[in-house]
């Protein structure tokens, strides 16, 4: 128990990794049904069951009044170039953590019988997949982060272009080349800032002065980084198109953890490392999220696709966290800044449950049908009555009705837009009024008036393997709507050293 | 000059005393009973490497008037290429067996080569270098058209052969020069003599050097002296190509480093501008142009191409740090260009060469393990972290970074975008593609075992890639 309690965050990232090699090992025989398959899936299940298992003691030993970062490991990894091993997590990335544990084993549970081909390859690539985003969100060595950010996108490129649609290549591919096109430009952030530090650690990073035009520049590289993951206008074109042709596990790790990893960069390395270049350009920022805010809920109205909707959707949403954190430099008072900041976490948080359980909704509905387009369904509640529910529940959070997880991040971040400019929170709360329309307009054709078709006629309602993972999600929807405290105690004290990191200037 | 003198040289007299012993025994082997000179070639291997552990001098000695320098630097690349010929037998033998094109000539010719690589490392002044050069070249030209039945290779022999006589012509010419201006063919002195009389560096040294970056240029295959290149790459039978893609590599960086860095280096403002043009040039050619490539063994040709860009812009940075990543970067690009081409000959067969890109479709249903392994090789070329191609191009990077060059980082890094998008696509074909070939993949055990291992380098290179660095930073310090 010892070598778990200081080690937790290395069990975390290499337990399910393992897990993947083992499924790779076991293999499948092309059979669903066959024994081996059955053993094959029941491991990757047991797996990620576990790894969420371990990540409580992660929440359970979580210090919510400690500044500094909490089970940390640091060991040499590249002596030569000073590159560590070094993992912490704190306020800001413990949350995001538990996001990902938590939502991968649904995605197994969601995908049990539905994959047919090679299974184990899935099942492997979403348990790597797991590991490498843990990473992600425990990597406190520059190099260390830089290799899982981009090894995190081997697997999701799998994951797309074998078990996806129809244009899965194309996806896939511009997926790849748009996100590796970002990040490359941070590599070279990097390695200039390694060459002014002598080292990767990103608390040196964070504390070597720099001046205002490095700053600009640092900033621009890690903007292109961090823009087109998370993804904002005008760098989101690849993602409606991987989310339409990914399978659906894939949508729910690409919009519930994937998409969180543009804002963790903005917190974890764009604030603290540049925060006078940050803060040069927050304006452009708070502008762009605007746009996404109002322009991309206006696309997301005219969707026929419903997954395309979501995903549309899903850019709206995100431009209220990067609006939370750049809000900082608007706001005189000192709370108001916090307010912001704060919003947007929660926003990722409540953003990573709502898209997660939207896309299986969708998923739900494809699996039967085999089609995503509004103008196949209609009437939906007459058969499914089960599935109904969750889904209005589902749509309202994702309308930021209060009382759901929606609600919380949004108004935070709508009350300090209010402290900055009325105009930015003007436009900001345009999506109480577009993301209502938009998403209750979904639910109304696909799930209410006539049945539609004989398609329609026929579906069965919930299976109890769907019914389990959309009522914790439900639940969880509900319980950081109701009672958002722990999640936003747990953030506290590291979100208020970040301001204060935030306000001091570098040059 | 007493026995000891020679020492420095046993590994090469070994060598070529064991290169005789293989091409007379050669004579006396029947057909059906090649494998017998394979195995003698590979004792022959094993032996030069065991001369080399053990007769290595503690510290660098000249001998043989200046002409001969046995170092670190010359030692580790050395034993890199002995150990990556011997692997490119092993991948060669089973291809030769099955197209009947297992004869000794293979095996002498490619031992030749190696031999001439070795004086290429060895070299200590202008003539040795040309000596092992040549060596090397004219063991290449031969292999090229080994096949001699086949009119591509006899076309792209003859184009290697033709081309690369000017590149010599050109190199020698270059030498002449530089010897008119300097008075010496031994690098050290040609540097010492530079530096005494800084009147040196004027014209006529520059236009010597000119023809010598032309040659070197030449040999690595750099815009615009890459013509050849593609063509024998696609031309060569498949273990042919790959013996050429491999060692040869390292052979080409000890050419650029001993006569630019140790020769010429006090005058690197002048080449360093040359340098750069031509390693700017291909990266964008190599990697924009391999985009429109169908088949693989062309468009690993052209991603060659891109590759000599980065080996060049870290020599180009004039820095310990930058030569040493470019011996970083080019040994750890031939491992992983061992692993790509051991496969393509993998997937060969009797009468059949996987060369087009459409040959690896679906190569995850036939062999999940093979497209891996080709994956990660795949990934590594294109530089995607964990693999070993990352930490190439991040020391690459860094070096040109802390030269303070921001521009050429920045263009380096984009240009790898561009190039991720050809390996994506054999991953797009061996996973997203459905099975056309439904034959199975027939490979010897150690085959097998030795391509696995390679593929794993490339992971395990990639994961703890600290001490191939420390050593490539020691061996050219």
């Amino acid at each position: 128990m010892n070598f778990l309690a200081q080690h937790l965050l290395s069990v975390l990232i290499w337990f399910p990794v393992l897990g993947g090699m083992l499924l790779l090992l076991i293999g499948d025989d092309g059979d669903v049904k066959s024994a081996k398959a059955g053993m094959m899936r029941m491991t990757a299940l047991v797996v990620t069951v576990a790894t969420f298992i371990l990540s409580t003691a992660l929440y359970a030993g979580f210090d919510n009044a400690a500044l500094n970062m909490q089970f940390v490991e640091r060991i040499a990894w590249v002596d030569a170039i000073n590159a560590f091993y070094y993992l912490g997590v704190d306020g800001i990335s413990a949350p995001l953590i538990l996001l990902t544990t938590f939502v991968t084993p649904l995605v197994v549970i969601s995908s049990w019988d539905v994959i047919k081909t090679r299974p184990a390859q899935y099942f492997a690539a979403f348990l790597i997949l797991e590991g490498l985003m843990i990473g992600v969100f425990s990597a406190l060595d520059g190099l260390l982060f830089y290799v899982f950010w981009e090894a995190m996108l081997v697997p999701m490129f799998l994951i797309i272009g074998v078990w996806g649609g129809a244009r899965r290549v194309y996806a896939t591919i511009k997926f790849f080349l748009y996100t590796f096109l970002g990040s490359v430009l941070m590599l070279v952030a990097f390695i200039y800032l390694y060459g002014k530090t002598g080292g990767f650690d990103l608390f040196g990073f964070m504390n070597v002065s720099l001046s205002l035009t490095a700053q600009k520049l640092i900033f621009i590289a890690f903007l292109a980084a961090f823009a087109v993951k998370v993804p904002m206008w005008p760098v989101h074109t690849w993602l409606p198109d991987a989310h339409v042709e990914a399978p659906t596990g894939g949508s729910v790790i690409l919009a519930a953890i994937m998409l969180k990893m543009g804002g963790y960069g903005f917190v974890r390395l764009s604030l603290p490392i540049v925060p006078d270049g940050s803060a040069y350009f927050a304006d452009l920022v708070i502008v762009l999220s605007l746009i996404a805010v109002v322009y991309i809920g206006f696309v997301a109205l005219m969707q026929k696709d419903m997954k395309k909707l979501i995903a549309y959707s899903s850019i709206a949403h995100m431009g209220f966290v990067t609006l939370g954190f750049f809000l900082v430099w608007s706001i005189s008072s000192e709370t108001g800044a916090g307010l912001g900041m704060t919003g947007g976490m929660v926003q990722m948080i409540s953003h990573g449950l709502i898209s997660g359980a939207m896309f299986l909704c969708v998923g739900v509905l494809y699996d039967r049908v085999h089609s995503r387009q509004i103008g196949d369904y209609g009437g939906v509640a007459n058969t499914m009555p089960v599935f109904a529910a969750f889904m209005v529940l589902f749509s309202m959070a994702n309308a930021g009705l209060p009382g759901t997880s929606g609600f919380v991040g949004e108004f935070m971040v709508i009350i300090a837009s209010f402290k900055a400019n009325f105009w930015y929170a003007f436009l900001a709360a345009t999506t109480l009024i577009l993301g209502a329309a938009y998403t209750l307009w979904m639910v109304k054709r696909v799930l209410y008036g006539e049945v539609a078709n004989d398609k329609v006629a026929e579906l069965k309602d919930l299976s109890s393997r769907e019914f389990l993972v959309l009522s914790i999600l439900a639940i969880s929807v509900l319980l950081v709507g109701l009672w958002p405290a722990p999640l936003v105690d747990m953030m506290n004290a590291s979100i208020e050293q970040l301001l204060a990191q935030i306000a001091q200037s570098k040059l | 000059m007493n026995v000891m003198d020679f020492l420095p040289a046993a590994p090469e007299m070994t060598l070529l005393g064991l290169i005789c012993v293989v091409l007379i025994a050669d004579l006396f082997v029947d057909d059906d009973k090649r494998v017998v000179t394979f195995w003698l070639t590979m004792v022959s291997l094993a032996v030069t490497f065991w001369v080399l552990l053990t007769t290595a001098p503690a510290e660098t000695t000249v001998v043989f008037h200046g002409a001969y320098v046995s170092d670190a630097m010359s030692q580790a690349m050395k034993l890199a290429i002995v150990g990556f010929v011997a692997v490119v037998f092993l991948y060669s033998r089973d291809y030769l067996r099955s197209n009947d094109l297992h004869k000794g000539e293979f095996y002498v010719l490619g031992l030749f080569g190696l031999l001439g690589m070795m004086i290429m490392v060895s070299a200590q002044n202008m003539l040795s270098m040309y000596l092992g050069l040549e060596t090397l070249a004219l063991s290449q030209y031969a292999l090229v058209a080994f096949d001699r039945n086949n009119s591509n290779s006899a076309e792209a022999a003859m184009k290697y052969f033709v081309l690369g006589a000017i590149a010599s012509g050109a190199l020698l010419y270059g030498i002449s020069w530089v010897y008119g201006v300097t008075g010496t063919l031994e690098f050290a002195a040609m540097a010492g003599a530079i530096a005494a009389d800084p009147a040196m560096n004027s014209l006529p040294l520059w236009f010597g050097l000119a023809f010598l970056v032309v040659g070197i240029a030449f040999k690595f295959g750099a815009v615009p002296f890459h013509m050849w290149l593609p063509d024998v790459y696609e031309g060569a039978r498949s273990p042919v190509t790959l013996y050429i893609a491999s060692a040869p590599k390292v052979a080409a960086l000890a050419l650029l480093l001993r006569i630019l860095v140790d020769g010429l280096g006090v005058v690197h403002d002048t080449w360093a501008d040359m340098i750069m043009v031509l390693a700017v040039l291909s990266l964008l050619v190599g990697n924009v142009v391999a985009i429109a490539q169908s088949n693989i063994k062309r468009m690993l040709g052209y991603s060659t191409i891109a590759h000599v860009g980065f080996i060049l812009l870290a020599v180009f940075c004039g820095t310990p740090k930058g030569n040493a990543a470019a011996l970083f970067y080019t040994l750890t690009y031939v491992v992983a260009t061992l692993g790509a081409f051991g496969i393509i000959i993998l997937l060969s067969r009797r009468g059949y060469d996987a060369e087009l890109l459409s040959d690896f479709k679906g190569l995850n249903q036939r062999s999940p393990w093979t497209a891996f392994m080709m994956m990660l090789i795949m990934l590594s070329l294109a530089g995607i972290p964990p693999l070993v191609g990352f930490f190439g191009k991040l020391n690459v990077i860094d070096a040109v970074l802390s030269s303070g060059y921001t521009g050429l980082a920045i263009l380096m890094v984009l240009a790898s975008v561009v190039g991720a998008y050809y390996y994506l696509r054999v991953i797009w074909y061996m996973y997203f593609e459905e099975n056309e070939d439904q034959a199975v993949l027939q490979a010897a055990t150690d085959t097998r075992v030795v391509l696995s291992l390679n593929a794993v380098a490339v992971l395990a290179l990639g994961v703890v890639p600290g001490w191939l660095w420390a050593l490539c930073v020691s061996v050219l310090s």
